[in-house]
């Protein structure tokens, strides 16, 4: 069997380049003169902050979109690609930051789609599984044929995107930000597949905005800002902080060492349990204490019941048993409005569907909420004057960047619409506040000013959870951190007392106990 | 009442039952390819309409009936090409155009009728056929194996339409582009093309489902004929879950209740025609109240595709 790898080897693609690509968008030069090239048996990371090009780049080498300038060029011959059919034939594969996937087929099956069958017209899945079993074990793909896909797990999924590529004979496998939704331990798993695609002489790219990641994986590194190309290195001679300065053209500012200590407990949660999308218990009795002027950070992989406490806490989902309180006063059965009235307040993950309205203006955006109460109205009538001021001060006072009150909000950044979201919350001065993924698809610069305000908020004493997937998020700015796994606390750690491997252990599943001492 | 209920009532419930499910059956299994790759076809009622009365116009003519069927199938092509150019093309709201679609249909259909035939005249449409052998098994041969052609074809399309849909790489592609276009895409599929094809065909069936109203059932065409079956072709797929056999299903409950309120009527039990006529419609809301599955729902229906939207 050696010399057919062999064989295989040499059939794959030695060098894929692009030269000089510039992509526009209405208003926005999403790419301007880009040159890219990867090697086969090479990681080359692609590094840059959110809107910095990265996507927008490697979709074009995967034909979803189409350069307006420049060549793609495979072994010395330049393609054009239509549509990913073309890519797919070139033997590109592209695993997406959204998995794409069909929930409601089997693996098989997902696989299968849009491949010629062994006997047109009808499906030879049996053929399919026996060369995904065959595939799997080659690279140390684990999956399983038959599961449908909405059972998997998300590190699950990943891995039927890669077996999909791979089936397909992909030679150059592009990765969009595959790490952003695992566990630290499905990463390691993920980063010794990718090793053994790039020993059986697969070239990869590894799209992403964390550091330690691409330090660890690649080969070689391209800095993009600002749709251009900051600089390619060999990995190995670069320094994390050379490429923070390449990425974001200045130095950032780590948040400050702790020295207030927090208060009397202010959102108290007992045995929460509810109920999730599909109808099973997705809270198995949730008990957690918030004290006024602390952050917990609640820490797990999507998915594991994060979403529903958030939106069982702000009132979105009923609990079906347990009890929540702010202070001293039982807010369980409250309405969404009684509950801002006592003093919560939420940003929620999924912001423009629960937190905003797209086509409404900045203006009355901030007023969603606060609208029918005075000093915005005169009797049944509103205030337009007092409502315009006021947003003139949140606008300046959360450096809100807004061409005018009257913009609609679909037209800001995501950094800016999270912000604004924060400054209509924050503004009632609340008791206790919930910040789901608060920086979640938002840039480097937005990201470190929420910080910077969940901070002061932690000053003025409010308690916060925050609600985040990203580890050094959590890490930095609670003050204790809670892990929650199915549905459940695993475990909660004061500042700095666990490690990330830690920690990531608790996430998937491991008890306190074992995870620190075992 | 325990005189009228003789085997005799029943069999005859049980024979109309059938005949009245195959324009459901042709309606609702070709709406169930249009859901099935994501469009919602609200227009089915007009296209049996219209499709209604080009078959019967072609046999009031020619005799030939399956030129008439062959007329009416060309009318279902011709507008779901009209539908699919609306909705996948330039990605239009599909309730509406759907609408649109309908009222073309009811209001073109009444203008040929009174342009082109004026009074409503009968034809010799298909007659039942007999199959040997099975026709006479005693109580259910007469009941299954003594109808007309077009019955048949209706449930033939059954198992065809679940096979498509569940043994071919057709089938397989029809579904991925109703629920993750963008998967589909990604993988080299033509969604646009996937949802032409899916909803013309729907529509080719739904003309078809009305020639076997005008041709097979009532051997008559008349204004507004199909009366809203249409419409309850749609729910149908709904109530069946997207699949061809729970389609069959919830036409069978929606038939029987429509044969027996004829028969009611036929014996003489004592409400009003009009109450009698609106049991089947309150029966569809109840049992879809009662069926609603969300889960198998296709999850991108009635969501036109664009590319690098997510």
């Amino acid at each position: 069997m050696k010399p057919k790898i062999q064989d295989i080897k040499s059939q794959r693609i030695q060098h894929v380049e692009m030269r000089d690509i510039v992509k526009r968008f209405p208003g926005v030069l999403a790419n301007s003169k880009v040159s890219f090239d990867v090697r086969a048996g090479e990681i080359h990371a692609l590094l840059g902050e959110n809107g910095a090009g990265k996507s927008t780049l490697m979709r074009q080498l995967y034909g979803l979109y189409q350069p307006d300038e420049g060549e793609i060029v495979i072994d010395g011959k330049p393609y054009v690609f239509r549509s990913p059919a073309d890519a797919i034939r070139a033997g590109i594969g592209m695993i997406h930051q959204h998995f794409m996937l069909v929930p409601t087929l089997t693996v098989t099956q997902n696989v299968a789609l849009g491949l010629r069958s062994s006997r047109e017209p009808l499906l030879d899945l049996d053929k399919v599984t026996r060369r995904i079993q065959g595939l799997s074990e080659a690279y140390g793909l684990k999956v399983d044929p038959h599961a449908f896909v909405w059972q998997l797990s998300v590190g699950e999924q990943q891995r039927v995107e890669i077996m999909k590529a791979l089936y397909r004979g992909a030679s150059l496998i592009i990765l969009d930000e595959p790490t952003a939704v695992l566990t630290p331990q499905e990463v390691k798993d993920l980063f010794a597949t990718l090793r053994r695609m790039v020993q059986e002489g697969h070239s990869l790219v590894f799209i992403s905005h964390k550091l330690h990641e691409v330090m660890d994986i690649s080969d070689r590194v391209t800095v993009l800002r600002d749709g251009k190309v900051i600089g390619t290195r060999p990995t190995h001679k670069v320094t994390r902080g050379e490429l923070v300065k390449m990425m974001v053209g200045r130095e950032l500012k780590e948040p400050e060492p702790r020295s207030l200590k927090p208060g009397p407990a202010a959102l108290k949660i007992e045995g929460l349990k509810t109920v999730g999308d599909r109808g099973t218990e997705a809270l198995h009795g949730i008990y957690l204490e918030i004290h006024s002027g602390e952050i917990l950070g609640l820490a797990g992989v999507s998915g594991n019941g994060q979403r529903e406490l958030a939106e069982c806490l702000a009132g979105m989902r009923k609990a079906t048993a347990g009890r929540i309180a702010i202070g001293e006063s039982d807010i369980t059965t409250f309405t969404l409005n009684q509950r801002i009235d006592s003093g919560m307040a939420y940003i929620p993950e999924e912001r423009m569907r629960d937190g905003a309205i797209r086509e409404f203006s900045v203006e009355e955006n901030i007023y969603l909420h606060d609208h029918s109460f005075a000093p915005y109205t005169h009797g049944i009538f509103l205030d337009f004057s007092q409502m315009a001021s006021h947003a003139i001060d949140l606008v300046n006072e959360y450096a809100l960047k807004t061409p005018s009150l009257d913009t609609p909000l679909k037209n800001l950044s995501g950094g800016n619409i999270q912000k604004l979201i924060m400054a209509r919350e924050l503004s009632r001065h609340p008791k206790a506040l919930i910040a789901a993924q608060p920086t979640r698809g938002v840039d480097i610069g937005a990201t470190e000013y929420i910080h910077q305000r969940l901070l002061a908020q932690r000053e003025a004493g409010t308690a916060i959870l925050l609600i985040s997937e990203d580890l050094d998020e959590i890490r930095t700015l609670s003050d204790r951190i809670a892990i929650i796994y199915e549905g459940r606390i695993v475990g909660v750690v004061q500042r700095g007392q666990a490690t990330i491997e830690q920690i990531g252990l608790m996430m998937a599943g491991v008890s306190m106990k074992e995870a620190m001492h075992g | 009442m325990k005189d009228v209920i003789s085997l005799g009532v029943l069999g005859g419930i049980l024979t109309s039952m059938i005949r009245l499910a195959t324009p459901f059956l042709y309606a609702a299994i070709g709406e169930t390819f249009a859901q099935t790759s994501g469009v919602v076809n609200l227009g089915v009622d007009g296209i049996m309409l219209l499709s209604a009365y080009g078959a019967f116009y072609v046999a009031l003519n020619t005799g030939n009936l399956w030129l008439a069927l062959l007329t009416a199938a060309a009318i279902g092509l011709l507008m779901g090409l009209l539908m699919s150019f609306i909705s996948v093309t330039l990605k239009a709201e599909q309730g509406i155009s759907g609408i649109g679609l309908y009222m073309f249909g009811l209001g073109m259909s009444s203008l040929l009728f009174k342009i082109t035939i004026g009074t409503v005249k009968t034809i010799d449409g298909f007659q039942p056929v007999r199959i040997p052998l099975l026709g006479d098994i005693p109580g259910i041969g007469p009941i299954l194996f003594d109808h007309s052609l077009p019955v048949y074809g209706a449930f033939l399309l059954v198992p065809i339409a679940w096979w498509v849909l569940d043994k071919t790489t057709l089938g397989l592609k029809i579904k991925s582009v109703g629920q993750n276009p963008a998967a589909a895409d990604s993988l080299g599929i033509n969604v646009d093309r996937i949802r032409y094809f899916s909803v013309c065909l729907g529509a080719v069936l739904a003309g078809l489902a009305g020639a076997s109203l005008s041709t097979a059932l009532v051997d008559l065409f008349q204004d507004n004929l199909t009366a809203g079956q249409g419409f309850i072709a749609v729910a149908l797929v709904y109530f069946g879950g997207w699949n061809p056999w729970g389609v069959m299903g919830g036409a069978f409950l929606f038939s029987i209740v429509n044969s027996i309120q004829l028969w009611m009527q036929v014996i003489g039990v004592k409400i009003p025609s009009d109450v009698a006529v609106m049991l089947p419609y309150l029966l569809t809301i109840a049992a879809l109240m009662i069926t609603v599955n969300r889960v198998r729902q296709p999850a991108a229906l009635n969501k036109p595709f664009e590319r690098g939207e997510s």
